[in-house]
């Protein structure tokens, strides 16, 4: 069977299960971007579905969980209250997943956890990090994927219905349990929640079987559905700590070998079972844990993006003023200040029964626009010196975070050695996050200063579009010896670090430059002036002295 | 609402629980902060705490909990004085909350229907005299947290809006939860948090196990469930009580303060706020424990929860600040 059809069995079988079991599964997570299989999925469900209503992030507190409904009261001169989207007894779609912020994801997690909503379908339509908050997800029992899913596929295989009548009970052996939890702790899931859904997911499927106690088949199934989308290792070394990173080297057939040779007779289920999820996991899976965390790292990008609409329009208390046709008026705060003089107003006019309003009533509502800042280190790791370097940068990033929450700035750090710069740490201020991955930056090789300057510029890039004001900070001792194309031409790479850097001026992103060469360069001099950065020479600079240049130039 | 899955059932997780026993003991303590990763029963605590707290004696109806008569607030117009008991309030804090909603605001429906300007109270109001609780609390609007701030520490709620002047009690315990790895917390609001815990997912298979399987009896079969724990739940309800009647009666030596004073000053931990919250946690535990006064075990089991977030930052450090703690309790108190 290919990956695609797979794939889109498994969801089938997970929408089958969901449907006879929406309040204990909660829900599913299909990552997919528009198109004929998402479009397919999508009249599977609403044919399901007894009834759906559609969540969009950008909806007020007010649709969703109810509030004044105030055309009715003002219409009716009493008061009308409108319930929300999540009083009805329907399952919930939650659209473009990926936008939807901290807050929501807390409230609707909320909502999931105490039963308001059975089930959610999320739509993640996320391309690479990005993807729906970790928050929500871990809330949601299936998580599948429709990336490989080919139009050939969905003609395979036929969706079946659950039957509408209720689940009848199934027992389950404390085996059973054992063998879910321990398979997690293998896979490095730790959040309970994950082994609760491989069980009732195992339940729901037995039931739909007629089955009255757990077989083999079921578990399997369950795992199969369950953990695989949420695995962070392969389970090698068991007991590992769920941060460390199976070794990149590591291929499938000596692992296989391995875990052959630790086979206990008692336990081959359960190696059977773990073989079986290892099939499973995306092709992908290694690589991406050993570039770059690729789970964890969304998991922390996900709240840190999602926060950045919040804070270009945070809604700030409205103030009394004119309609001027760009304002928006707020009609709550408009009504307050017009209600306690209802009785007097009236009496001075008492043909008219609607509530009077005054100019000097309205208030109009005011968003309270601060970009956000990103402060993105380009540092030299090539080199001898690189390890002592490399480790002041890491300082100077973390002591820049420490500081960061009363100013709300993102960092981020960018290496470059060897070919080219890579990005080291994703934009972020979870300090946690950073230290876990500064803790295993590498350093050595060539100077790509080209190649750091544009990994740089395209991350700002991406941050200028996202509404945050990038500012960069170039560590560096200026020798610059590997051209953009990878080869090892002094001349040519010095070339092509000033095309990088005239075209990152050109974007109009601010920074600083820090040569902590030995003796002042004038090269770098030179390339400060072109990025229009301030220049400081710092040869014997530490993180404190780094952390405080950095602060300087961003203060002014 | 579905019943809460009971608190003594809780598998491990003990720095947790008796943290929020602790403060159940002496309100004073300050509130609880927990932060750690997800699925790991942060929220299950906090929902459990409610229906372990012992009654409450309040007025019916009275918006702000009031004990007597003379404690409710005019602006409640209430007609009759009856006392009842009633469960103590654990009130939700959800994120995106208004700002009207949390300080309490004019009535709008009195204001449109009858032109009279009254008082319409907030979750500040709803949460006195019991506790208050933010999920995803590093999440939180800043002037929100400005505003939790003031009343934490003032104990009372001022509202000076929309021509109504009301002042009212607003006493509660903050507890907060959160995933460090979606923002830190700010240092002015973790200082205010009297007591805080990391939680882990459990180390070992068997306690993992023990979650899900009670986790599981729960889910199916609630009642049955809920009836099986019934006693410890009581006796630890039980404890609670006899605790606070214990509280003004335990002795706190001279060595005990110096101790305090030296573990903080030690640490480094700023303020004199660490002290006395060090102290008040050990006088809790030891009447928690039934005893007649603080010992120098019941210092070092509270000295993590109540000092690791009050220790000055230093980022270069590898080891967390609990481990800290540890490191210097054991220098200072042997």
């Amino acid at each position: 069977m290919t990956q695609g059809l797979d794939s889109w069995v498994k969801t089938l079988l997970a929408l089958r299960l969901l449907s006879a079991n929406p309040t204990g599964l909660k829900g599913l997570v299909i990552r997919a971007r528009s198109g004929p299989i998402r479009d397919r999925l999508i009249e599977i469900i609403q044919n399901t579905a007894p009834a759906l209503y559609k969540i969009y992030p950008i909806m007020s507190d007010e649709q969703l969980f109810g509030g004044l409904d105030l055309v009715q009261t003002l219409q009716q001169q009493k008061l009308v209250y409108a319930q929300g989207l999540l009083a009805r007894s329907a399952w919930a779609q939650l659209c473009m997943a990926e936008r939807c912020d901290g807050a929501l994801a807390a409230k609707l997690g909320q909502a999931l956890d105490d039963g308001r909503i059975a089930p959610l379908i999320v739509f993640d339509e996320g391309t690479d990090e990005e993807t729906a908050p970790q928050a929500l997800k871990d809330r949601v029992g299936f998580w599948v994927d429709l990336e490989d899913v080919s139009l050939a596929d969905l003609e395979v295989v036929k969706f079946e219905p659950a039957p509408k009548e209720p689940l009848a009970v199934v027992s389950a052996r404390p085996e059973d349990i054992a063998t879910l939890v321990d398979l997690a702790a293998r896979f490095g899931i730790h959040s309970a929640r994950a082994a609760q859904f491989a069980l009732t997911c195992a339940r729901t499927h037995a039931a739909l079987a007629g089955r009255s106690a757990l077989s083999a088949e079921d578990i399997e199934i369950a795992v199969a559905l369950i953990y695989p989308s949420r695995a962070t290792l392969v389970p090698e070394t068991p007991e590992a700590p769920p941060e460390q990173a199976p070794e990149p080297e590591q291929d499938d057939s000596q692992d296989e070998a391995e875990s052959a040779q630790h086979t206990d007779l008692s336990e081959l289920p359960q190696e059977l079972l773990i073989e079986a999820v290892k099939a499973l996991l995306p092709p992908d899976f290694l690589g991406r844990l050993a570039s770059a965390g690729a789970q964890r790292s969304a998991a922390g990008t996900g709240a840190g993006q999602s926060r950045k609409s919040k804070a270009r329009g945070r809604p700030a208390p409205s103030r009394p003023g004119r309609l001027d046709g760009q304002s928006r008026v707020d009609v709550i705060a408009t009504l307050r200040s017009a209600a306690p003089w209802q009785k007097l107003r009236a009496a001075r006019k008492p043909q008219q029964s609607r509530i009077t309003i005054f100019p000097n009533d309205i208030h109009l509502k005011r968003y309270e626009q601060r970009a956000e800042r990103l402060v993105i280190f380009i540092v030299d790791a090539s080199g001898s010196a690189a390890m002592a370097r490399l480790a002041e940068a890491k300082g100077a990033v973390e002591l820049l975070l420490a500081e960061a929450y009363a100013r709300r700035d993102y960092v981020a750090l960018i290496a470059f050695r060897g070919a080219s710069g890579d990005l080291m740490l994703p934009p972020t201020r979870s300090l946690v996050q950073t230290k876990r991955r500064l803790s295993a930056l590498p350093g050595g090789g060539g100077t790509p200063l080209a190649g750091g300057l544009q990994a740089a510029g395209v991350l700002a890039q991406k941050a200028l579009s996202q509404g945050k004001t990038p500012v960069l900070a170039l560590l560096t001792d200026g020798r610059a010896n590997i051209s953009l194309d990878g080869s090892a031409n002094r001349q040519k790479a010095a070339e092509d670090a000033a095309l990088m850097a005239g075209w990152i001026s050109g974007l109009g992103i601010k920074s600083v430059v820090m040569d902590v060469a030995r003796s002042p360069n004038a090269a770098l001099a030179d390339l400060a002036q072109t990025l229009r950065a301030e220049y400081y020479p710092m040869p014997r600079a530490d993180a404190h002295g780094l952390s405080q240049t950095v602060h300087r130039v961003l203060d002014n | 609402m579905t019943d809460a899955f009971p608190f003594a059932a809780i598998v491990g997780q003990d720095n947790m629980k008796l943290a929020m026993i602790l403060t159940a003991v002496d309100p004073k303590i300050g509130g609880v902060l927990v932060f750690g990763d997800r699925g790991t029963g942060k929220s299950t605590a906090v929902r459990a705490l409610a229906a372990l707290l012992p009654q409450i004696t309040a007025i019916k109806g009275c918006p702000i909990n009031a004990e007597t008569k003379k404690d409710v607030p005019e602006w409640a117009e209430l007609t009759r004085f009856e006392p009842h008991q009633r469960a103590t309030p654990v009130i939700d804090l959800p994120l995106g909350v208004s700002e009207d909603r949390v300080t309490g605001a004019l009535d709008i429906e009195r204001a449109l229907t009858q032109g009279e300007k009254a008082f319409q109270p907030g979750l500040l109001a709803q949460a006195n005299r019991g506790y208050l609780y933010i999920d995803e609390v590093n999440l939180l609007e800043d002037h929100i947290v400005d505003l939790l701030l003031d009343v934490a520490q003032s104990g009372e709620n001022l509202v000076e809006r929309e021509g109504l002047s009301i002042r009212h009690p607003a006493r509660f315990v903050l507890v907060g939860s959160g995933n460090p790895e979606e923002g830190e917390l700010r240092p002015q609001l973790l200082d205010r948090f009297g007591l805080s815990v990391e939680v882990t997912s459990p180390k070992t298979i068997d306690e993992r196990i023990a979650v899900i399987e009670r986790r599981d009896a729960f889910d199916q079969n609630p009642k049955r469930f809920l009836s099986k724990w019934k006693p410890e739940e009581l006796n630890v309800r039980a404890a609670i009580t006899d605790a606070r009647a214990a509280l003004a009666k335990i002795k706190k030596t001279k060595a005990v303060l110096r101790d305090c004073a030296e573990l903080c000053l030690a640490l480094g931990a700023d303020g004199l706020r660490g002290e006395l919250t060090l102290l008040r946690a050990s006088r809790a535990l030891a009447a928690y424990e039934g005893q007649t006064s603080i010992q120098r075990a019941h210092l070092k089991a509270v000295a993590p929860l109540a000092l690791s977030h009050r220790l000055r930052r230093d980022p270069l450090d590898e080891a967390g600040s609990s481990a800290r703690v540890a490191r210097v309790v054991e220098d200072v108190l042997g």
